[in-house]
């Protein structure tokens, strides 16, 4: 009887899903194989807007960044052929990567550019590399900036971001769900206080210049953010912003809590204004985005409506459905695309697994606009497609949107770290 | 035109849903044979490991392993029984890739639950292999515990 239910269930979400869809006339679709004035590569996009694909395969894309000559550097999560990091370069305009060289034999997500530098994060540590008079990477110039971070398995990517002040920002993820006695066991209680706090579940702040720093160097900039994968540097009011993976396993664990359905919308992902100083609340809280409240998680006594302790715990300035794994996070400071997309944030959603029995959801790019260091309206899917099809079993997708970086001709590139295809949009009016 | 798509779809897979769940309804098992346990096993799946590994048994790359033709599932019995008694943690090579998400032990399932849930395991998604008994979990089971 109960796999009846769930079957219906699911049929409904996805004839929903199809009729909004459906409504959206306005977008352009994927021709595979098309040159650079046409979308390609399966995705879809605004009206007025291009994709060709820079490279399709090149292993597990993390993040990447583009240089003011338009190279384009990328993080592996997996070495390919000894490499953890790859320079695309195009040597003929025509978007697509010509020369592909590799060097660091660390795997990991973070890299940036900043001042001359070339910033990458393995799993435990960061590194700079020097960039040359060609404004190439001088691979022999390797620096250790950050040593002897968490690295316990579970959300363990160090994803960085950098200021205009001389600091780095280095996200360090909770090895955890919920600090439950027994991790996502069902049932299980949440250690009270949580002592993965102590070093991790939190944003830490770095000197960019400075050497060998760990802990002890570093500055608790934000705590209560159980995973974040996505942050970056907002330049129009300078502040930190940054992209939390909200919890898993409301029904699995609490059945007498949560249904499946519930499960699967929530808590939020949230998009959270990291002031210093500022604690979300995790493993304590989650948010709710339907009530539009912190709630106190089950493992401390919460019963999906009590606030509690989360009273007052600073909500997200943008909330966005349950388990679609926020990536990527990136202010467009560009002038090449429309006016509404100006200092708004693009976001790379990787795409859901905890929804399931549900169909799951998020494998694409969202776009939220700013104004004056606020979202200015509710944000719109961007780039769709990614996986090929409507997806049951993350396994199935095709590609999943990971990083986001912005050329120094306007365009956004946009990972995937399923097959590493990069994409490069671009406006054509 | 997109719309029609979508409700044909819909219909189609509301029909296969309903076939092939009258199919299943259609064949009694015998109790205790392996059909029967494999039947019972992916309710036990569904509800317990679906989350995690999925309904195709691929689980979420770079997180929750995969179930499919693994040397995990298809090997020592014993092992298998061994994660879902005691859960298994840290990284983890499946198929020469690396999964780091926390499984639970799931020692509060009974051992009739283990047994067809690691038979329907090793039945599905590809997978051919004998099937777990009530008694190697029960064993086992007593073993950890001494």
């Amino acid at each position: 009887m109960q796999v009846i239910k769930r079957f219906f269930l699911l049929s409904c979400i996805s004839f929903l899903a199809g009729m909004a869809m459906a409504n959206d006339t306005s977008r352009v679709s994927a021709r595979p194989g098309s040159g650079p004035d046409e979308t390609s590569a399966g995705i879809s996009l605004p009206s007025g807007f291009g994709a060709v694909a820079v490279v399709d395969s090149l292993g597990r894309a993390r993040h990447l960044v583009v240089n003011s000559n338009g190279d384009v550097y990328v993080k592996l999560e997996r070495l390919k052929n000894g490499k953890g990091i790859y320079r695309l370069r195009d040597t003929n305009g025509d978007g697509k990567a010509d020369e592909i060289t590799g060097f660091g034999n660390y795997v990991g997500t973070g890299i940036a550019i900043k001042n001359g530098y070339l910033y990458a994060s393995s799993n435990k540590a960061v590194f700079r590399y020097k960039l040359n008079t060609k404004n190439e990477v001088d691979t022999t110039s390797v620096e250790t900036i950050v040593t002897g971070l968490v690295d316990k398995n579970q959300h363990n990517s160090k994803s960085i971001a950098l200021d205009n002040a001389g600091n780095i920002y280095v996200n360090i993820g909770a090895p955890s769900n919920s600090c439950q006695l027994q991790d996502r066991a069902k049932g299980s209680l949440g250690k009270d206080p949580c002592p993965i706090l102590d070093s991790a579940a939190g944003i830490w702040q770095f000197k960019a210049d400075k050497l060998n720093q760990s802990y002890a160097e570093g500055v608790r900039y934000v705590t209560g953010t159980r995973n974040v994968v996505g942050l970056d540097w907002n330049t129009s009011i300078n502040e930190l912003f940054v992209m939390q993976h909200g919890r898993d396993g409301f029904s699995t664990m609490f059945p007498e809590l949560y249904t499946d359905a519930q499960s699967a919308e929530l808590p939020a992902e949230e998009m959270l204004l990291a002031k210093k100083s500022s604690n979300f609340g995790w493993p304590y809280c989650y948010y709710d985005w339907q009530q539009e409240k912190k709630l106190l998680n089950p493992e401390y006594g919460g019963d999906a409506k009590k606030q509690g302790r989360c009273e007052g715990v600073p909500k997200p300035v943008m909330a966005f459905p349950g388990h679609w794994a926020p990536n990527g996070l990136l202010f467009y400071t560009g002038n090449k695309f429309p006016e509404k997309y100006r200092n708004g944030a693009f976001i790379a959603f990787h795409g859901s697994w905890n929804r399931a029995p549900l169909q799951q959801a998020g494998y694409f790019v969202a776009f939220v606009p700013f104004k004056d260091g606020q979202p200015s309206g509710k944000w719109e899917p961007f780039a769709e497609g990614f996986a090929g099809k409507d997806i049951f079993n993350p396994s199935d997708a095709l590609h999943r949107p990971c990083g986001l970086a912005q050329g120094p001709d306007g365009s956004l590139y946009i990972s995937d770290d399923v097959k590493g295809m990069i994409w490069k949009i671009t406006y054509k009016g | 035109m997109k719309k029609l798509l979508w409700i044909n779809g819909l219909i189609a897979f509301a029909v296969v849903c309903c076939f092939s769940f009258s199919e299943k309804q259609a064949k009694p098992a015998k109790p205790g044979g392996l059909t029967a346990s494999i039947k019972r096993g992916s309710l036990v799946y569904t509800q317990f490991c679906l989350t995690c590994h999925q309904a195709n048994g691929g689980g979420v790359p770079n997180m929750n392993p995969p179930l499919i033709k693994t040397k995990w599932v298809l090997g020592d019995k014993k092992e298998l029984i061994k994660v879902v008694l005691l859960g298994l943690s840290g990284e983890i090579e499946v198929n020469e890739d690396i999964y780091q998400n926390t499984m639970p032990p799931h020692a509060f399932l009974t051992d009739q639950q283990i047994a067809d849930v690691l038979t329907y395991v090793r039945n599905s998604f590809g997978n051919k292999a004998a099937s777990v008994t009530v008694a190697e979990v029960k064993g086992l089971r007593t073993k950890l515990k001494a």
